[in-house]
């Protein structure tokens, strides 16, 4: 009995010390069990969304795939974790995830008490409204009085609070947990306007019975730099994270695509050769192989191939680069340079 | 056993009897079981604030004070974007109570209602009520819930249109419209006749029975009752000069498409989450009821019913003076089950956009990050609640439980 009793009490006291050791880092951790846990949104079209076989697609989604290319130079060892708004943060502080790459906004209060980091913005995003084209409204601004269906547990919600107090409008904001009620409810007309961000209004559209008899208002009410973030006290592994987007626009601006990097690999281009690895020792200082960034962009492509093909003209969304754009044609994606 | 070894034993004897001894060893071991259980949870409290401060995570309740800045489609009390998280809480917290006490009221009333009907000898009706339960206590509460919202949702008309019943209650898919009560001064008055005329209802409703088990003779006293709740007031409302007035809902079908519907801020608007929610709350516990109720009734002797009905008492009388009273000894402690499970089966209401303690806590939860603090709330709430319901409900089983005389 006693026995029993002091095995109880050891037991729960390792068990209370396993929980407050602190891990390795995770660029080891990730390397040791072999892929790079995701988590990702389950159902944003363009961003991440698994099809009927399961095959997961998206930005966010190649998003994971570069980094899984960085560390094991296979776009394939990612594991993904479908996490809806309000799980998101706490699936990466407790570990559950290495990387959240899920159509998130980097804001301030997320950066200061949610011990996040924000690698950077792998697309400019901005919140803005979806509504019928027969209410016969050209302007957000004509929405006074509107009822607004959202998503809880999104910036969206106090954004459409400030926009709607700031012009001195009165509206009722009806908040479902997930895309699919709200969705449902704007469809059955319970409200006048669906907001979220522009990139999902498009997403979301494409879902409705007649596409075409809703439109997406021009106004951007609120700035919303989505991007991908890891826990905070990581150094190394936010390193890793940032560097694998910075190569991916580096790599477009570079001119280096997926199906031309092999050959200009042998190019008489000193960024080129810095980028692949053949100069410079650039990959051992992150903690990688010295071709990380070569097999990035052989895994998933660069930036400009990531957007055209996940959201771009050519896709059913029909999203222009705008401000993604590079800032050399227009846009505000920069990156800082490898050397 | 020689007297000598006694003596030689007493010593070390003594403390053999106490380890040995049963109740001191109970109390040992329980003690240290305690112990072993408040180190382990304060160690638990302890570890997750230093992993917090560790992963530079804010702890703390001081975020309540600062402003929420979003919207809530519906509010008892004063709430608007400039008031603080804990006022957003407490609007979420009221919701919750009136749909988990309205719920209870509606799904007590109709599993009554089904729980009878389903031990009716009418065939028909005993069928209806069978299927009814099978039914709905078979399909999963979340899909009822779709099933109900976006059924009101459609079946009703849009938002520039409307049904009107008696005048005053206009339906579309923005929810129920009906006149909104305005307060003057006096209107207090006028609640605390209509307090006066319950309690003076029920003082009469006593007397009248006492009368009839003294005399054999009923005095009117449901009719004396009705009288006092709704003409006390009525005198006290003409006399003070109508201090209430009524805010009727205006509805444009004039102009813009967005102007036409039912005007913001005129009239007062039940959403229909409310009624999504509501619906499906009480239609799915009231077949749990229905089966509490029919077993508790099951539970009453044959004789009992045999012997009412040979002194002369018809169906009706047998079930509500001899049968339903004894029953409810036995319903009354299943029955407080099913009213905290409705309670907790509120937390729902987040599918269906209906602002309750979960909804509204989810988003404080993500505008702040304080995911620990939340949920304490959440299950000091949910909990409080529950023991609430409990006690209340042991009082009331307290006072019909079978008394031995």
């Amino acid at each position: 009995m006693k026995k029993l009793i002091a095995s109880i009490v050891a037991g729960a006291a390792l068990a209370t010390a396993g929980v407050s050791a602190a891990s390795a880092g995770t660029l080891e951790d990730v390397k040791a069990k072999g892929f790079v846990q995701c988590g990702v949104n389950p159902s944003l079209i363009g961003f991440g969304v698994a099809d009927e076989k399961g095959e997961w697609s998206g930005i966010d989604v190649s998003f994971c795939r570069a980094v899984a290319s960085a560390i094991f130079g296979d776009p394939t060892k990612v594991k993904f974790s479908p996490l809806n708004a309000k799980e998101r943060f706490t699936a990466l502080q407790s570990g559950e995830v290495d990387l959240l790459s899920r159509n998130t906004t980097w804001t301030m209060s997320r950066d200061s008490s949610l011990g996040l980091m924000f690698v950077g913005v792998s697309y400019y995003d901005g919140q803005g409204f979806m509504v019928r084209k027969s209410l016969g409204v050209s302007s957000a601004l004509e929405l006074s009085g509107a009822k607004v269906c959202t998503q809880t547990g999104t910036t969206t919600e106090l954004n459409l609070a400030d926009y709607f107090r700031s012009h001195n409008m009165p509206y009722e904001v009806v908040a479902f947990e997930k895309n699919e009620e709200v969705l449902q409810a704007y469809e059955a007309g319970r409200c006048d306007a669906y907001t979220t961000d522009a990139s999902g209004l498009y997403a979301e559209r494409l879902k409705l019975t007649n596409p075409d008899d809703h439109m997406i208002l021009p106004e951007i009410i609120s700035k919303e730099p989505l991007g991908p973030a890891v826990r905070q006290g990581d150094d190394k592994w936010f390193t890793v994270v940032k560097w694998t987007l910075f190569a991916l626009i580096n790599a477009e601006e570079l001119g280096l695509t997926k199906a031309n990097i092999d050959e200009k690999k042998t190019a008489d281009n000193p960024e080129i050769k810095r980028f692949v690895g053949v100069e410079g020792d650039f990959g051992t200082g992150i903690g990688l192989t010295n071709d990380w960034a070569y097999n990035v962009i052989k895994g998933v492509g660069n930036y400009g191939e990531i957007f055209d093909a996940n959201v771009g003209p050519s896709t059913k969304l029909g999203i222009a680069r705008g401000l993604n754009n590079l800032w050399s044609k227009g846009g505000i994606q920069y990156a800082p340079p490898i050397r | 056993m020689a007297a000598g070894d006694i003596g030689a034993r007493s010593f070390g004897g003594r403390a053999a009897a106490i380890i040995n001894n049963p109740s001191v060893r109970g109390l040992v071991f329980q003690i240290a079981f305690v112990a072993a259980l408040v180190w382990f949870a304060w160690d638990i409290a302890d570890n997750t604030a230093r992993n917090l401060q560790k992963a530079n995570i804010a702890a703390g309740f001081g975020f309540l004070d600062r402003t929420a800045g979003f919207g809530i489609v519906q509010k008892l009390v004063y709430y608007t974007e400039a008031s603080s998280y804990g006022r957003a809480l407490l609007v979420g917290l009221l919701n919750t109570l009136l749909v988990a006490g309205l719920g209870i009221v509606i799904a007590t009333i109709l599993g009554f209602i089904i729980g009878v009907a389903r031990l009716s000898p009418n065939w028909l009706i005993a069928r209806i009520a069978t299927a009814y339960i099978e039914i709905l206590r078979n399909i999963p509460l979340l899909l009822q819930l779709f099933f109900w919202y976006f059924a009101v949702l459609r079946a009703v008309p849009g938002m520039r249109e409307k049904w009107t019943f008696l005048g005053i209650f206009h339906i579309n898919i923005g929810g129920l419209h009906v006149p909104r009560p305005v307060f003057a001064d006096g209107a207090g008055t006028v609640g605390l006749a209509l307090i006066i005329g319950v309690v003076a209802a029920v003082l009469v409703a006593r007397w009248g029975r006492k009368r009839q088990e003294a005399t054999g003779q009923a005095p009117p006293a449901g009719w004396i009752g009705v009288a006092l709740i709704i003409g006390l007031p009525l005198i006290a409302y003409f006399a003070l000069g109508r201090p209430i007035s009524f805010d009727v809902p205006v509805f444009n079908d004039q102009g813009p498409i967005l102007r036409r519907g039912f005007q913001a801020g005129s009239g007062m608007t039940v959403i229909p989450e409310f009624f999504g929610l509501l619906l499906a709350l009480s239609l799915y516990t009231a077949a749990y009821i229905a089966e509490t109720v029919r077993a508790g009734i099951s539970a009453v002797g044959h004789g009992q019913s045999e012997a009412a009905h040979s002194l002369g008492l018809r169906n009706g009388q047998t079930l509500r003076y001899v049968v339903i009273p004894q029953a409810m000894r036995v319903i009354i402690p299943p029955l407080t089950n099913q009213y905290l499970n409705l309670t907790k089966n509120s937390s729902l209401a987040v599918a269906v956009a209906y602002p309750d303690l979960v909804s509204v806590g989810g988003t404080v939860l993500n505008q702040t990050g304080q995911a620990v603090e939340m949920v304490t709330i959440w299950m000091i709430f949910y909990l409080g609640l529950s023991l609430l319901t409990s006690f209340v409900m042991n009082i009331w089983n307290r006072r019909v439980a079978l008394v031995e005389r």
